[in-house]
């Protein structure tokens, strides 16, 4: 018609005023519902909220003009309603994860103006990243500065500071696996025995992963994420197939060894078993899921704590917020989530499909794979679809080194769709 | 590359998918039957976000439930006390976190939590849902005098049985105390407590509602049953005249009187009854037949459940009963009609329902439908229901009924039953002493009527495993209760 058609930034800073409209009525909500636990401070969460999405919207109009124009307002809108929830839930976490979204957007605005040349010169330290992921997964065995919380190894404290290390870890194995696939494809395609050894040595990495931090989630992420890249670098689906049954094979005869992971499957085949006690978790997520219904009780408005005021789920804002925003926004807001998340896959696909050469391709296939893989083991684990697993809903769980490094990756995939879209 | 990063698009977004299927089964499928589980802590903490309606009396005005709000992690949740605590506590009943219920509580939870559907209430509800206020239940005004009520508890003092008080023109539930009682604040701390409770009797079975689910033999207050059929059907009158020889034969075995000492010799009908004489009413039952007798007992409201707005399970029929079944004779035969005549045989029966049979006397031979709900008011103060007086069951013709109360009246006045009397006050009763087949543990009875001119408040007095006669020990409790009632309506 008469009108241009907007550039990518502006559709980009439309669809984040959007955004930031959908958060303070988010907030709003939540501050009308809870009014004697909350003050109308939350609604400069939102003013701070869209501000600091206007600054990465600011440096990515400078390092990626010609990115795709939707990742962005789809993780502002992720975090927004993973930080109203956790805000409902506590303020003073909000408090701490608005810095973490922060940091994160700090970490997402340097990662583009560092690499905004060209990120494939990271290509050449595939081997650094490989050796760097190997080592943030071994942080957390390591005696003194290792945490165990929920049963899981998977934190490393250092003073006042605590962090999931294999948050980072997963990304850092993503670019090398990108690096290091491109330079092999061929000679993994042929399908010799003897190139097999790489392949062999990641599995055998997964499993002590596995092993280590006592948590099939992080295991099954990391390889999962190496069979997709795998599949996508040689085009053989036999090779994932085929390392899919390793895996399982590797990890039922874990389940045998180890009796955390036995209890989990246990309680995912038949929870209602032992519904007070091991089940207890898995089964009042599932009621608070059942209670949002079709509408949900309305933000600020569900039950999550008992008669004396204790929390009915533990461990609700990371590993179950899914299932307190299944209650307070119903099938309508749940479904509505997975869509974004959906969506986002659907983009961050569609970058590596046009992305130019082979490290782009498999870089944004395996950011993309593992964001997806990850929302698929949380939610799937908290929808009883698979054994429930103890890793983050990506932007949406509180929990800062997830924050900060999903932030990384969204940096990666629009640096990737930057230069795609950018030939001429 | 693409051709796999396609397929691969294809699993990532098919995985969530799957996880919108998942949520919507949860969320849409499952969700009813999630909400049934008993281990659902979120409809174990519903239930305190609602207001629940308050159970009161009027006159005079007591609360026998309300709650105490608490704010708990920044929403107020109702939390149940019962001000009384056992006074009323088997009409109240009882709700719990675990979600059991008891009594009215029970019964009458959709209109104490407002879930009572009419059109109104549902916009209302949907509305309240919406806006996030509280759901405020309706309250509950019950029809018990309880100065009364306290009277009868502590008549009772101590032995376990029953007082049931009635208005015979109403149906109006006056009085239903129950002993051993319990605190309904006590049942969801320290249920061990409750299960402790000592009383001299067994079973104890402190929670459950003597008055409605007790049943007993009723002894010689079944007589006023029996003299109604008599002269109801017509083959009797009060001037009938009988020879008592001390006993009367039934199936070649001598039943004796209940004073063996000397035998009445020639009495009237009405003699019979003031004097309670086992041989005159064994021969009429033999005359009438257990079948005839059973039919004018299904008229006063026996072998049904007699209608209360407590749960159904709280509630038991009267009438014979074959071990633990009802049991209807099919043929005269089947039953002692003698035995049966006056109370004993298999009879069983209530306290309430003998308080029906007093009232249905006193009210000119109708039985009224006994409620204990007087009306139901919404939290704006309009009137939900309100219960209005229904005939239950016309048990006799009108003069049956006003021959059988001169005769009761006689009872009090010159019979076994003077430790009822009132001075100011007509009032008419029956004595009963049932045996239970253990020497010294009869059940001690009074049913009786009383009022200024007219009979206002009819009542049924039982005590268990007692030794000693109705007239003794269950008159006077009968008495003090008569007195609270009629006198607190003397001034009004």
């Amino acid at each position: 018609m008469g009108t241009p058609p907007l550039s990518a930034r502006n559709r980009e800073l439309v669809n984040l005023v959007g955004v930031g409209v959908l958060t303070a009525v988010g907030f709003a909500s939540v501050y009308i519902a809870r009014q004697a636990l909350v003050s109308s401070e939350s609604l400069t969460y939102a003013a701070l909220f869209l501000a600091l999405y206007l600054v990465a919207h600011l440096v990515a109009r400078y390092a990626v003009p010609d990115a795709d124009s939707y990742l962005l307002p789809m993780v502002a809108l992720l975090s927004a309603i993973g930080l109203t929830m956790i805000y409902r839930l506590d303020p003073d976490d909000a408090f701490r994860q608005s810095l973490w979204i922060v940091i994160g957007v700090l970490l997402f605005g340097l990662t583009l103006l560092v690499l905004r040349r060209d990120y494939r010169i990271l290509e050449s330290y595939k081997y650094l990243f490989g050796v760097g992921s190997l080592v943030l997964l071994a942080l957390p065995a390591l005696p003194g500065i290792g945490q165990t919380i929920n049963g899981a190894r998977l934190w490393v404290k250092v003073g006042p500071l605590q962090f999931q290390p294999g948050e980072l870890a997963k990304i850092m194995l993503i670019v090398f696996l990108a690096g290091y696939l491109r330079d092999k494809r061929e000679v993994l395609a042929q399908g010799r025995l003897k190139d097999f050894g790489p392949l062999l040595l990641i599995w055998g990495a997964a499993m002590v992963v596995l092993v280590q931090t006592n948590d099939l989630g992080s295991g099954l992420l990391l390889f999962g994420i190496f069979l997709a890249m795998l599949y996508v670098a040689t085009g053989r689906a036999l090779y994932a197939a085929g390392g899919l049954v390793l895996f399982v094979v590797g990890a039922a005869a874990i389940y045998r060894v180890f009796p955390r992971v036995e209890s989990r499957v246990s309680n995912w085949l038949d929870p209602w078993a032992d519904a007070n006690g091991a089940g207890y978790q898995s089964v009042q997520s599932l009621f608070s899921i059942g209670n949002g219904g079709f509408g949900g009780t309305g933000l600020g408005r569900g039950t999550f704590t008992t008669t004396e005021g204790n929390p009915i789920i533990p461990f609700l804002n990371t590993d179950f917020i899914y299932s307190a925003i299944a209650q307070e926004l119903g099938l309508v807001g749940s479904a509505g989530l997975l869509l974004v998340f959906m969506l986002f896959i659907a983009r961050g696909m569609r970058v590596a499909l046009v992305a130019g050469d082979g490290f782009s391709k498999l870089l944004a296939a395996g950011l993309t794979f593992g964001f997806a893989l990850q929302t698929f083991i949380i939610v799937g684990g908290v929808l009883r679809v698979i054994p429930l697993t103890g890793i983050t809903l990506p932007f949406v769980s509180y929990g800062g080194s997830s924050v900060v490094a999903n932030f990384v990756l969204l940096a990666g995939l629009m640096l990737v769709s930057d230069r795609a879209n950018a030939r001429p | 590359m693409n051709k796999p990063i396609a397929r691969l698009a294809f699993v990532a977004t098919s995985l969530m998918v799957v996880l919108v299927i998942a949520t919507t089964y949860w969320q849409a499928w499952a969700a009813g039957g999630l909400a049934d589980r008993q281990e659902n802590q979120i409809e174990r903490v519903a239930q305190f976000t609602i207001e629940r309606g308050r159970i009161v009396t009027r006159e005079p005005a007591a609360v026998l439930a309300r709650n105490r709000p608490k704010r708990v992690a920044g929403r107020t949740l109702f939390f149940r006390r019962y001000p009384p605590g056992g006074l009323a506590a088997h009409v109240v009943g009882y709700s719990t976190q675990g979600r059991s219920r008891a009594g009215l509580e029970r019964s009458r939870n959709d209109y104490l939590t407002a879930s009572n559907q009419n059109l109104s209430t549902l916009v209302e509800s949907s509305l309240d849902k919406l806006t996030g206020a509280t759901i405020e239940g309706n309250d509950l005004v019950l029809t018990l005098d309880m100065r009364a009520q306290r009277v009868a508890l502590q008549g009772l003092a101590g032995r376990c049985g029953s007082v049931v008080a009635l208005d015979p023109q109403t149906g109006k539930v006056l009085v239903m105390a129950s002993f051993p009682t319990y605190d309904q604040n006590v049942i969801e701390r320290n249920f061990g407590a409750i299960e402790r409770v000592r009383a001299p009797c067994k079973p104890v079975a402190p929670l459950y509602n003597r008055a409605t689910y007790g049943l007993y033999a009723p002894g010689s207050t079944y007589k006023v049953v029996t003299a109604a059929a008599a002269i109801d059907s017509g083959r009797y009158r009060a001037g009938s005249r009988f020879v008592d020889p001390g006993y009367c034969e039934v199936y070649g075995r001598r039943v004796s009187n209940y004073d063996t000492t000397r035998p009445f010799g020639n009495v009237d009908l009405r003699q019979a009854l003031v004097n309670s004489i086992n041989s005159v009413f064994c021969n009429i039952g033999k005359d009438l037949g257990s079948k005839l007798l059973v039919e004018y007992s299904k008229r006063f409201g026996f072998y049904d459940t007699p209608p209360l707005e407590t749960p159904d399970n709280e509630r038991a029929p009267s009438g014979l009963y074959q071990r633990t079944r009802l049991f209807d004779p099919k043929l005269d035969s089947d039953v002692d009609a003698g035995r049966f005549a006056f109370g004993q045989e298999r009879l069983l029966v209530t306290p309430l329902q003998m308080a029906m049979v007093a009232g249905a006397i006193a009210n000119r031979g109708a039985v009224m439908e006994p409620h204990v709900i007087d009306r139901i008011v919404s939290p704006k103060g309009t009137i939900v229901t309100r219960s209005r007086a229904k005939v239950y069951r016309q048990a006799v013709k009108p003069e049956t009924a006003t021959i059988v109360a001169s005769m009761m009246r006689e009872v009090v006045r010159a019979g076994t039953g003077t430790a009822a009397q009132i001075p100011g006050f007509v009032v008419g009763g029956k004595t009963g002493t049932a045996e239970t087949g253990v020497e010294g543990t009869n059940n001690a009875w009074f049913i009786a009527f009383a009022g200024r001119k007219q009979p206002e408040v009819a009542i049924a007095v039982v005590l268990e495993q007692q030794d000693g006669t109705g007239g003794q020990l269950a008159a006077p409790i009968a008495r003090a209760v008569l007195q609270a009632l009629l006198g607190g309506t003397a001034n009004s």
